[in-house]
């Protein structure tokens, strides 16, 4: 992870499930980070010190054998829900834009929160 | 169609509990990602935007009807009850878990399919003309040639690390339908213009990707029986020379391109004269053993036409337009060979559900004598359909949404998965695909522009191999956007050539009226029964560089 530079804050931490590759995001609170797969649920880093936490958790849980390509993604906070500002992240959190009856956007009403035109 | 021996099943077997056991390891702890990344990937396990991928290797595009149901049964078990087959004539699953896939591998050794090599740095699935032993214009059925390279390449110990990946396609044929010239190394099988001996024409160092290379002959002609030997030269030339220091820089068509085909192909001799060949060739017995099991089925004697057809096509207009586009003359009179489209308009390219498959399964069984093609246009083919029985296999297709009459056509689209799946595009396809499809669906305009293919990748990679499309779509990031630039001219044929860059990239919503544009000029330049390609051709680049540069200024002004 420290290879790469930090994307400009706020951040969410997401990564895939090494059993199942679903993608997953880092939630929680000061008291603890878990994956959740609901990115509504994601935490926002809006400082260097939680995005610092974020980084840290992605190490740990590489090495945990718990997932698989953790990586930090910039986003913006539309009414209360942290959007990747790039399109190729919000698909992460979405599912495939030609297959709306799969992925997030399937199963977890928020994402659809998440969808673009 | 070929069976495992017992080596073969086997070694699949193997192979299945050597992954099951390096599964078991990552998921231990005892294998990190680093060291498991190499070995799933060998094992055509990617990790993509949503989930794992799997990726099947269909060998030279042959499938039988109960591998095709294996494949559905695995698509409902363990997929979303689709598949999607590609332009190496593979079939991809995007939802697999990865607990899942020692299972999956299993259900697959049990119809001796497998998805060894269909990635990393080696020798990928040998791919071949859709219509071998069925084409009229063929000289000898290419699949005992490509079985034969894919049981000397599979674990090969010298090639299987190898500078890049090494892909492989054989054709039989004077039509180019395998693309041969767009790979690391295409072969044609021919006969010699003075001995009419058989033999091969061996192509090597074309690729699409980042930097696109028509192939160049290096070896005119090539006695049968050195085939293994002359490709055992190739590998150690490419081996030995191939950059291992730059991955942009490490496919054969660079070292080709770099020390030129004359050079490429002296130190290939040199080589070739220095190996024993007859350790390396193929026993001639092992040889004829394969090529049995390519021996023409047992057809019935019929008359070249049929009553029946003829009548069912002068009675019914939509069968009458589906044989028009979608049949392909077979070298058995009374038999075709038939295009199952994977197009049908607004469907993403090449997806295939599990009914869809079982229906074709079953049509193979009562029609088609079990066989069934992939293309790497991404579409399916009944090899050996009676032309007594093609107006109920068509009705039976459409039930099934399966008989889009379009083959070849402007809305018979290549197109990858793109960004709606896949973590290297820059940009999405199919969606591209779909627009394009439904601007252009009208039949009776499908049929006035004619032959037309559009091919399009979502990043650099050229997995829908735009640069061999005639109008070839790429798409890219600029500042944050999709953005797709569109080339002109390209040919995946015996013509090969790689497109041109008309103009600036555009924005998706952009694309269908542009190439509405170019279709147009097309439709006012074209002289009688001239092509899109062969017009191209004829007026250059520069009408339509116009009018792409048109739509370009509107843009730009509703922009403004």
């Amino acid at each position: 992870m420290a290879a790469a530079k930090r994307p400009a804050l706020p951040v969410i931490l997401l990564a895939n499930d090494l059993l199942d590759g679903d993608v997953v995001f880092a939630a929680g609170d000061a008291n603890g980070l878990h994956w959740s797969r609901d990115p509504g649920a994601a935490l926002v880093g809006g400082d260097d010190a939680t995005a610092d936490r974020l980084d840290a958790f992605a190490a740990a849980e590489l090495g945990n054998q718990q997932v698989v390509d953790a990586y930090l993604v910039d986003v913006a906070v539309e009414d209360g829900v942290p959007v990747p500002r790039h399109y190729r992240e919000r698909m992460k959190t979405t599912g495939p834009s030609i297959r709306r009856d799969l992925g997030k956007q399937a199963e977890l009403p928020l994402a659809q929160a998440f969808l673009r035109a | 169609m070929y069976r495992y021996d017992e080596f073969d099943e086997r070694f699949v077997r193997e192979r299945v509990a050597q992954f099951r056991d390096q599964v078991g390891r990552r998921l231990s702890g005892s294998l990190t990602e680093d060291e498991f990344k190499p070995l799933r990937l060998k094992n055509g396990v990617y990790l993509q935007l949503h989930a794992y991928m799997l990726r099947i290797a269909v060998p030279y595009g042959t499938l039988s009807s109960k591998q095709m149901r294996q494949l559905a049964l695995i698509g409902e078990r363990y997929d979303r009850g689709y598949g999607h087959f590609t332009t190496r004539t593979n079939l991809q699953f995007n939802w697999p878990k990865l607990r899942d896939i020692p299972d999956i591998l299993d259900l697959l050794a049990d119809v001796e399919m497998h998805a060894i090599q269909t990635s990393g740095n080696c020798i990928r699935n040998v791919t071949a003309d859709h219509f071998a032993g069925v084409a009229q214009d063929e000289v000898e059925d290419p699949r005992p040639t490509a079985e034969l390279i894919r049981q000397w390449s599979s674990l090969h110990p010298e090639f299987d690390y190898l500078p890049r990946k090494f892909k492989i396609a054989v054709t039989g044929a004077e039509h180019d339908r395998a693309v041969i010239k767009a790979h690391d190394i295409g072969l044609r099988i021919l006969r010699h213009p003075d001995t009419h001996e058989i033999g091969y024409e061996v192509i090597v160092g074309g690729g699409l990707g980042r930097t696109p290379m028509i192939g160049k002959v290096v070896r005119e002609f090539l006695p049968k029986a050195d085939l293994l030997a002359y490709l055992e030269a190739i590998m150690r030339v490419y081996n030995l020379e191939g950059r291992r220091d730059n991955k942009y820089k490490a496919r054969v068509k660079i070292l080709v391109h770099e020390i030129g085909t004359e050079e490429f192909s002296r130190r290939v001799e040199e080589e070739f004269a220095r190996l024993d060949g007859p350790s390396v060739n193929a026993d001639p017995a092992e040889v004829a053993r394969i090529a049995a099991y390519f021996a023409p089925p047992a057809y019935e004697t019929l008359p070249a036409t049929s009553g029946a057809f003829e009548a069912a096509r002068a009675g019914n207009p939509d069968f009458a337009r589906w044989v028009e586009t979608n049949l392909t003359p077979h070298r058995q009179p009374g038999y075709a060979a038939l295009t199952i489209s994977l197009k049908p308009i607004g469907a993403p390219p090449g997806d295939a559900t599990s009914e869809q498959m079982r229906v074709v399964a079953d049509l193979a069984d009562e029609f088609s004598l079990s066989e069934i093609r992939v293309t790497h246009a991404q579409n399916l083919v009944l090899p050996h359909v009676k032309l007594s029985d093609l107006f109920a296999v068509w009705q039976r297709l459409g039930e099934a949404e399966l008989a889009t009459a379009n083959a070849g056509l402007i809305t018979d689209i290549i197109a990858c998965p793109g960004l709606d799946y896949c973590a290297l595009a820059t940009a999405r396809s199919i969606p591209i695909a779909q627009a394009l499809a439904q601007r252009f669906a009208d039949p009776a305009r499908q049929k006035e522009i004619g032959v037309l293919n559009i091919k399009i990748s979502g990043c650099i990679n050229a997995c829908g191999h735009h640069h061999v499309g005639h109008i070839g779509i790429l798409g890219l990031e600029k500042r944050g956007i999709e953005s797709y630039q569109i080339t002109l001219g390209g040919d995946a044929t015996e013509n090969a050539a790689i497109g041109e860059i008309l103009g600036p990239g555009l924005a998706a919503e952009d694309v269908p009226d542009a190439i509405e544009r170019i279709v147009s000029v097309y439709l006012a330049q074209r002289q009688a029964g001239e092509s899109f390609i062969d017009n191209v051709r004829r007026i250059g680049l520069a009408p339509f560089k116009a009018a792409f540069q048109d739509t370009n200024r509107e843009v730009s002004h509703a922009v403004a």
